[in-house]
């Protein structure tokens, strides 16, 4: 199997699981989340990034591009996506980092010793490393490489997943993860393929099937007004949540932010944020208040 | 500390636009303040700032009636004692703690014997529109008729200058360095817990069992040392003198007081004030009385850099308060009260101001004592007290410019007193700043200390170690490192000047390999420190011959064992250091030449120096190809950190261990206060990339902009220095309220002190950025590549986010900063 990209990785990373931890994003994922913000964690494949307002129009790129694949306009660099290869002769050149390249293959080695730089911060705040993604569980016999490699090195494991993944994927990597953030969206199926593009159902049922094992799992619900932060849906969820088996639960809650605009501009990419706001301090606290019926604590931040 | 530039974080508001008081919010530790401290405050900070020429006045009628009859220090003690008999003596309403400088709050006091304001200065300083010290124009008519003729040509600093060589001259001119000794005495001193055991009659006891024992048969010293017991002794006096007016004064105030609350107070300071400091402190309130006027006494005999430090004030002040509590004389809230009494004082007690001004050098009031709270005992326990958390809550509640405060945090600090600690960080005042105990006793070891007095040490002024109470450790300036690169790229000439103030070490261009290049920097740099250091010895005797300073001699153990001067030699240990700033500068301006020029060959020497001589003006590729493509130091990048560490060990080896006056040696502290922002304004462009005129790197952190992986990485970076080589780095990060505001991020900021302290750094304070900041960071985003942003889940770096959300966190910002 082809191991993952490596889009991003993150030291000091404090809002991804306890502690103070170093966050390993993998690149690929199955959902399609419309308020994603991480747009370029989508696709498997590398990705050309371009931000035109830090072109400084030196033409640089265009020299160097084997394939001729760059043009020098007026709106700044214009790739042409049949000829490029993704070799990054352009991002190596590029002066002002406006042409950037997504993704970079890394062995669990070199992953390993980026991570075992940042044990003496784990040390002191019972911290350790995050993979994300992305899903990582797209990529198990990676992961699991390097979950074990961790494990032996008594380094604190969270997985940030979606959760839609092979049952049996999930329960291998779960035998060698210490904590699961796990992320739920919507509990109205339709919903949720309207939303990210597929259905919940395996979700769901991993969640359930994960918690039956005793796994140690926080929930995550990035919180959208117009797609998922109505009454309704925040029922569904913490009546799910609540009877879900195994200790109880803790939830995070995300709220929507308009980040990701920017990357997806350079991407080139556009979509439709038409309906979805950022919900206000009230309604958070009314969300508050419904898992606490539940006897749930939700508290707002990663 | 010397300051060129105001500094970056100046904590002072404006008092009354707030009702002059600190609300309570939820974030804060403790209650606020009684209506007395307010009061008190509000006078303090909104007192302009004076000059009084009292002093001056005594002191000429006193010199030119006695010099020449008396050894220079008996001259020097009896002119203290004289002025501290006729000085006026200032009791305001509500004190508690009593005793000023000048005759009134905030009025400072001029030193014509070390240099002499003219008629100018005096005018400047009137008028400038920062940091203003008003003077009537009749003193200035005053100090023309009757100072300034008689001291033309006798001060030190006009005696310095005159002697000073031509290649030190052009060097200081250019900016290679400053002199901290041309304006002010050697300062920088701090207690240790001695005051609080003996009071001044007990040191003239030790004193006259020492000048009885003096053996004139073989003892070639003899008389020197008879001279400077017999000062030593007079200070006391002195002292005790001062302590006595107030009691005086107080009495008479007394029986003059309607309100009889306040009458038995007044009363209560007259009889504290004559038993300190003639005698030990047996009460919180005298020991602090006690220190008071020491501290008093050590800055009016001079005027030396950083005031005075009472070190462990709350080590020394702990056995009191529990004693105190215990017997029940004396209420948490009381104490509280008359440390914030204190407090006061010491802003009431702005810098004395320069000669020579101009507008930029227009500098600040803070005249840096400095307090070291929690850390280590001299037996090596756990520092923390009750009295530690007192200080915490006052630091948060008081928010005033002076003093500065630091907690020492050591690995046997009691988590619960950093997570305080780091919660008034977060208020964002840049206080306090965090010193890490266990690396800096290895620190003061390594420069001969015992186990004890290391312990006992501590940091005064900025970051500075010394050993308290027992330590003459002189600053004796700023040394400018990438000025250094920048003379090697240029053959030993400035290019802002065009004068020669280096070596001729070849034209770089002509250079085969960064070995090369290397070198020459290197030949640069010890001739550089040389030249500074033959003037900082020049300038050590002139003090200890003609300024000594017999009172704080009184309070630095072993000099009265010794009979010698507290400038001369006389305390247990005698350090001289030079501070290094612009690590960061350099080391990225090294990499750049190293990776572009001479091993990737990017670009040629040739295209650089072009560059860099026109400010980058037409060559925005190669800047832009410097500021992204190079390893820059703070990224745990081995490239960059490489260098830094050959930098760090060159400046050791031409610093470190140099002779001094006094048989001892210079060390380095990497440190620049606000120096770099002057260093930057007399620089022209950086092979970095940096433009001309800007600030260069402070002490040890990253260039701005240059560290784009994280808090974690730049402690991985610093952290491969060996701190324990140096008398104190200095490392300033960055940091949004909005990644401090739960009780989580909290912990997590303690755990990367922690992390950062058991790597062996010395030092870490935190700028947590306000509104103003991030604005410029829209403005020139290159600069602050290093900020990061918390949103609700997830952070990330300000540069990243679109203009809207940028806004939104702009304004979320000024909401939460104060």
């Amino acid at each position: 199997m082809q191991p993952p990209l490596i889009f991003d990785i993150k030291r000091y990373a404090i809002n991804d699981g306890p502690g103070i931890r170093v966050c390993i994003f993998l690149k690929g994922c199955p959902l399609n989340c419309r308020w994603c913000h991480n747009p370029e964690s989508i696709s498997p494949q590398r990705q050309k990034l371009f931000s035109a307002d830090k072109c400084i129009g030196c033409g640089e790129c265009v020299a160097s591009c084997p394939q001729q694949a760059c043009k020098l306009t007026a709106a700044g660099i214009v790739t042409n996506s049949q000829r490029c290869k993704l070799c990054g002769s352009c991002a190596e050149v590029c002066p002002t980092l406006a042409t950037e390249l997504s993704g970079k293959y890394r062995s669990t080695a070199e992953l390993l010793r980026i991570i075992e730089k940042e044990r003496p911060f784990f040390d002191q705040s019972d911290g350790g490393v995050t993979f994300s993604g992305g899903e990582p569980l797209l990529y198990p016999e990676f992961l699991l490489e390097l979950l074990a490699a961790c494990g032996e090195r008594q380094i604190h494991r969270c997985i940030d997943t979606a959760g839609l993944a092979k049952t049996e994927t999930l329960l291998e990597v779960a035998k060698h993860t210490d904590l699961f953030l796990y992320d739920l969206k919507l509990l109205n199926n339709e919903k949720h393929r309207a939303w990210t593009g597929i259905g919940n159902e395996l979700i769901l049922s991993n969640l359930q099937t994960l918690a039956e094992t005793g796994a140690a799992i926080q929930l995550r619900i990035p919180l959208i007004r117009g797609v998922n932060s109505d009454a309704e849906n925040i029922a569904a969820t913490a009546a799910f949540v609540a009877a879900l088996p195994g200790t109880k639960k803790s939830i995070s809650l995300l709220p929507y932010h308009n980040i990701f605009s920017g990357k997806d501009r350079k991407l080139g990419r556009r979509r439709n944020l038409d309906g979805m706001t950022e919900p206000s301090p009230e309604e958070l606290q009314r969300i508050i208040q419904i898992f606490a019926g539940h006897n749930l604590l939700a508290t707002v931040g990663g | 500390m010397e300051t060129i530039d105001r500094p970056e974080t100046a904590p002072e508001r404006e008092a009354a636009a707030e009702g002059n008081f600190y609300p309570a919010t939820e974030n804060a530790i403790g209650p606020g303040m009684n209506e007395r401290i307010q009061r008190l405050r509000k006078l303090s900070v909104e007192t302009a700032p004076s000059l009084s020429i009292e002093r001056a006045l005594h002191e000429t009628v006193f010199y030119k009636e006695n010099y020449g009859k008396y050894p220079i220090p008996v001259l020097r003690a009896l002119n203290f004692l004289d002025h501290c008999q006729k000085k006026t003596i200032y009791l305001g309403a509500d004190e508690l703690i009593v005793g000023e400088r000048g005759p009134r709050p905030c009025a400072v006091p001029t030193f014509p014997e070390l240099t002499c304001h003219s008629v100018a200065d005096l005018q400047i300083l009137n008028n400038r529109e920062q940091q203003r010290y008003r003077i009537s124009d009749e003193d200035i008519q005053t100090y023309a008729e009757q100072v300034i003729p008689y001291w033309q040509g006798k001060t030190i600093r006009e005696r310095i200058f005159a002697h000073v060589p031509a290649e030190w001259q052009a060097a200081y001119e250019a900016g290679l360095f400053t002199e901290f000794m041309e304006q002010r005495a050697p300062g920088h001193t701090a207690l240790d817990g001695q005051i609080y055991q003996k009071g001044m009659l007990d040191f003239k006891t030790q004193i006259a069992a020492e000048i009885v024992a003096l053996d004139y048969l073989n003892d070639p010293e003899a008389t020197d040392k008879a001279e400077q017991l017999k000062a030593m002794a007079i200070s006391c006096d002195a002292v005790i003198r001062l302590a006595e007016r107030h009691a005086e004064w107080a009495e008479e105030l007394a029986t003059r007081e309607s309100d009889p609350q306040r009458s038995a107070e007044l009363q209560k300071i007259a009889a504290i004030c004559r038993r300190v400091p003639a005698h030990k402190p047996r009460t919180f309130h005298e020991a602090i009385q006690m220190y008071w006027f020491v501290h008093l006494g050590t800055i009016t005999e001079l005027n030396g850099w950083d005031a005075m430090n009472p070190g462990h004030f709350d080590q020394h002040l702990a056995p009191f308060y529990t004693a105190e509590i215990a017997a029940g004389t004396l209420s948490r809230e009381q104490a509280k009260e008359l440390l914030c009494c204190f407090w006061i004082k010491v802003n009431n007690h702005p810098a004395p101001p320069k000669v020579g001004i101009t507008a930029r050098e227009s500098g600040t009031y803070n005249d840096f004592t400095n307090l070291n709270i929690g850390g280590i005992s001299s037996d090596g326990q756990d520092g923390v007290s009750e009295v530690s958390y007192l200080m915490l809550e006052i630091i948060e509640e008081l928010h005033i410019l002076q003093p500065g405060n630091a907690v020492h945090i050591s690995s046997k600090t009691p988590d619960r007193f950093l997570h305080a600690a780091c919660k008034v960080i977060r208020q964002g005042h840049g206080y306090p700043s965090v010193f890490n105990p266990d690396i800096y006793v290895m620190e003061l070891l390594r420069q001969g200390k015992s186990l004890k007095d290391a312990r006992e040490g501590g940091t005064s002024g900025c970051i500075e170690v010394g050993a308290f109470g027992k330590e003459a450790f002189i600053l004796t300036g700023y040394l400018n490192v990438p000025k250094i690169v920048e003379v090697t790229l240029n053959n030993g000439i400035d290019p802002l000047s065009g004068k020669q103030v280096g070596l001729e070490t070849g034209d770089p261009r002509s250079f085969k390999s960064y070995q090369e290049l290397y070198a020459a920097f290197l030949k640069q740099l010890n001739f550089i420190v040389d030249t500074k250091i033959r003037v900082s010895n020049y300038i050590d005797r002139m003090f200890a011959k003609y300024a000594p300073a017999p009172f704080l001699s009184v309070v630095i153990e072993d000099c009265i064992s010794k009979g010698r001067d507290y400038y001369a030699g006389g305390p247990r240990y005698n350090t001289n250091y030079i501070q290094c700033t612009g690590l960061g500068t350099v080391t990225d301006s090294l990499a750049t030449l190293k990776k572009h020029v001479f091993e990737d060959k990017t670009f040629s020497m040739e295209r650089l120096l072009d560059a860099i001589a026109k400010n980058f003006k037409d060559d925005e590729f190669l800047r832009q190809t410097i500021l992204n493509k190079t390893p820059f130091f703070g990224n745990d990048d081995d490239y960059a950190d490489d260098i830094a560490l050959q930098v760090y060990a060159d400046l050791l080896g031409a610093i470190d261990g140099k002779p001094n006056t006094k048989g001892e040696s210079f060390h380095l502290n990497m440190l620049s206060t606000t120096c770099h922002i002057y260093f930057g304004k007399m620089m022209g462009a950086t092979p970095n990339g940096r433009l001309k005129g800007k600030s260069i790197s402070d002490g040890t952190s990253p260039s701005h902009g240059a560290d784009t992986n994280g808090p974690s990485a730049v402690i991985r970076s610093l952290t491969k220095l060996d701190h324990t080589m140096s008398g104190g780095t200095l490392l300033n990060q960055r940091f949004l309220p909005s990644l401090l505001q739960r009780d989580e991020d909290i912990a997590k900021l303690g755990q990367l002190i922690r992390s950062y302290f058991t790597l062996g750094g010395h030092h870490i304070q935190f700028n947590i950025v306000d509104s103003a900041t991030l604005k410029a960071a829209q403005e020139c985003p290159e600069d602050y590549k290093d900020l990061l942003v918390r949103m609700a889940g997830y952070s990330d770096y300000f540069n990243d986010m679109n203009e809207d959300l940028q806004q939104e966190v702009i304004e979320r910002t000024e909401n939460e900063a104060f």
